[in-house]
């Protein structure tokens, strides 16, 4: 038996294809509209951001040369010798690179014991007060919003130059950034426990301690080690303004056209952030073996 | 009927004794529960003596900052507000011109890096490891490079945003279009399609709106960053903005603060609001 496509009535068929020419025309009129709009926005933020073709083209060899620059003269014969003056400062560097892990470590502690606090008063299903969480949430806000280079800037006009400006300018950021994580997590745990202790006559403190807390420290713990990562790049920056750790040697290379410091710092900086990433990333999975794979 | 039986009161330390086995931690734990925090304050202290920082310069350092918040109240223009305002367009303008460059630029990238698109497999592992050093290095220092390229101005901002989204929306898009289903794309190439076809009716219309997505993602968290690009001279607010606390016009800064906190506001609303249209309410993959 043979079977074939069904052919429709001339007039059924020319319905169908007026109602797809239709839906065919609307979408491309959507598509059109869209592309005219993007088109004017890259116009007005083209004159804006001041965006000359002309500049860039005649910057494009500027640019690859200058990573041409950078790159450290290493020869086959000599290579020991290339690196070693490649890295003259490679001790100095290191310990500028510790200072930088050490703040990050400092913000990120900082940044934990204030948002732990802070969060459970935040939580919805755990605030004991509507005013007070209100305030909470609207402080983490502001804290996450500005961004920490501002925070370092004002902190190094107020506390001087030093890494003790760069801990408070990224332990601020982490506190918002962290206080709303940890919101988010309290107010995603299961409610029984809490009843529980909460009908056993425990206060606000201890429903906390012994509820909400068991539920959510391994999340918490896993959010602070991500924090972490996030906080080495912040510190390795934060120099730029004075504040503290292995940014400042950067900016002066970059600034002075030191070109072969600046690919090796580079290069320091994207190992020791690749290592801590390395390393964290295998304790969080140790920590939440379920959570997020891939 | 039975009536109520009280709960009998026994000595806790009697209970504790009878479930001695249940509430025992094994020694590893036990080691733990005391090591940890004391390698944490551990760490902490030694960390405050290697950073050399003093406990003198907090006092001094918090008075100066309470006398700084002082003179923030109330925020003034300081007669300067036109030019706030044009650069606070300007972030947004590198904002938006960084992040679409990025996102023309990541597609082909992320074509040839997909493990389901890529021609070869060394060509894959090449863009993906250049995509992992473009990320590695941050957007400020990125501004500061081409700062010293093409010289002040926001437009050295527009290209270190453009670069160092790069990376990362390369990645994104990456692995985007590997998650994508094969069927399609086979039963175009199968009825006579080219592998070009494949791409742009079976594997383009899946992806399309996963990367509007993350492209919308990304111009929002680059109005963050755009705001402090400026501070190295890569063009926007950020130079106003270092320019006030250096000369200690904390009214101005105040402002200039405020000013982002609305820009930052307004462009997670809207986009927030297109990205809704457009995926609806999924988790963008970070």
């Amino acid at each position: 038996m043979a079977t074939g496509l069904p052919v429709l009535p001339e007039q059924r068929l020319a319905e169908l294809m007026a109602g797809y020419g239709r839906d065919v025309a609307r979408r491309r009129r959507n598509s059109l509209i869209g592309f005219v709009v993007v088109v004017a926005l890259i116009w007005l933020a083209g004159r804006f951001g001041e965006v000359e073709l002309g500049k860039l083209l005649h910057h494009l060899s500027g640019l690859t040369s200058y990573f041409g620059r950078i790159m450290p003269r290493l020869r086959p014969d000599h290579l020991t010798d290339d690196i070693a003056d490649w890295y003259w400062n490679f001790f100095g560097w290191l310990k500028l690179l510790f200072d930088t892990i050490l703040i990050a470590y400092l913000a990120t502690l900082g940044g934990t014991i204030g948002a732990g606090l802070l969060a459970c008063l935040a939580a919805d299903n755990l605030a004991p007060s509507r005013t007070l969480r209100w305030l909470v949430k609207r402080w983490f806000e502001f804290c996450r919003t500005v961004p920490d280079l501002v925070f370092a800037l004002l902190f190094v006009s107020a506390f001087g130059l030093g890494p003790l400006a760069g801990v408070l300018a990224i332990g601020i950021h982490t506190f918002g950034t962290l206080g709303k994580m940890y919101t988010e997590a309290f107010e995603s745990i299961d409610m029984n426990p809490v009843e529980g202790v909460r009908s056993a006559g425990a206060r606000f403190a201890d429903t906390v301690r012994f509820a909400a807390l068991p539920q959510v420290l391994p999340n918490l713990a896993s959010y602070t080690l991500l924090r972490f990562e996030i906080n080495v790049r912040a510190s390795s920056i934060v120099g730029f303004v004075g504040a503290g750790g292995i940014g400042q040697e950067l900016f002066v290379a970059i600034r002075k056209f030191y070109y072969t410091d600046v690919s090796a710092i580079l290069l320091l900086i994207i190992i020791a952030v690749s290592i801590t990433d390395v390393l964290t990333e295998r304790v969080r999975h140790h920590l939440s073996p379920v959570e997020k794979v891939g | 009927m039975k009536g109520r039986s009280a709960i009998a009161v026994e000595d806790p330390m009697v209970v504790l004794a009878r479930h001695e086995a249940l509430l025992a931690r094994p020694i590893s734990r036990r080691i733990g529960d005391i090591g940890l925090p004391v390698a944490i304050v551990g760490l902490s202290i030694f960390s405050v003596w290697w950073l050399d920082i003093s406990f003198a310069q907090i006092g001094p350092g918090l008075s100066q900052l309470a006398k700084f918040i002082g003179l923030m109240i109330p925020p003034s223009t300081g007669g300067h507000l036109q030019l706030f305002l044009k650069a606070m367009g300007e972030t947004l303008a590198i904002a938006f011109l960084g992040t679409l460059s990025a996102a023309v630029v990541a597609v082909p990238l992320a074509l040839l890096a997909a493990e389901n698109t890529s021609p070869h497999g060394v060509i894959r592992s090449f863009v993906r490891r250049v995509l992992d050093v473009i990320r590695g290095i941050d957007t400020l220092i990125w501004a500061l490079v081409f700062v010293g390229v093409v010289g002040l101005g926001p437009f050295a901002g527009v290209m270190a945003i453009a670069v160092s989204d790069t990376g990362g929306l390369g990645k994104l898009f990456s692995e985007a279009i590997e998650a994508t289903r094969a069927r399609e794309r086979e039963t175009i190439v199968a009825s006579g399609g080219t592998s070009w076809m494949g791409i742009r009716f079976g594997l383009l219309p899946q992806v399309l709106p996963i990367i509007a997505g993350q492209i919308l993602y990304f111009f929002e968290s680059n109005t963050r960053s755009a705001t402090i690009i400026g501070i190295v001279g890569a063009g926007g607010i950020g130079l106003q903005l270092s320019e006030q606390i250096r000369t200690y016009d904390f009214d101005q800064v105040a402002l200039i603060v405020l000013l982002i906190l609305i820009a930052v506001a307004a462009i997670d609303w809207i986009s927030g609001k297109l990205r809704f249209a457009i995926i609806g309410r999924r988790p963008i993959a970070t």
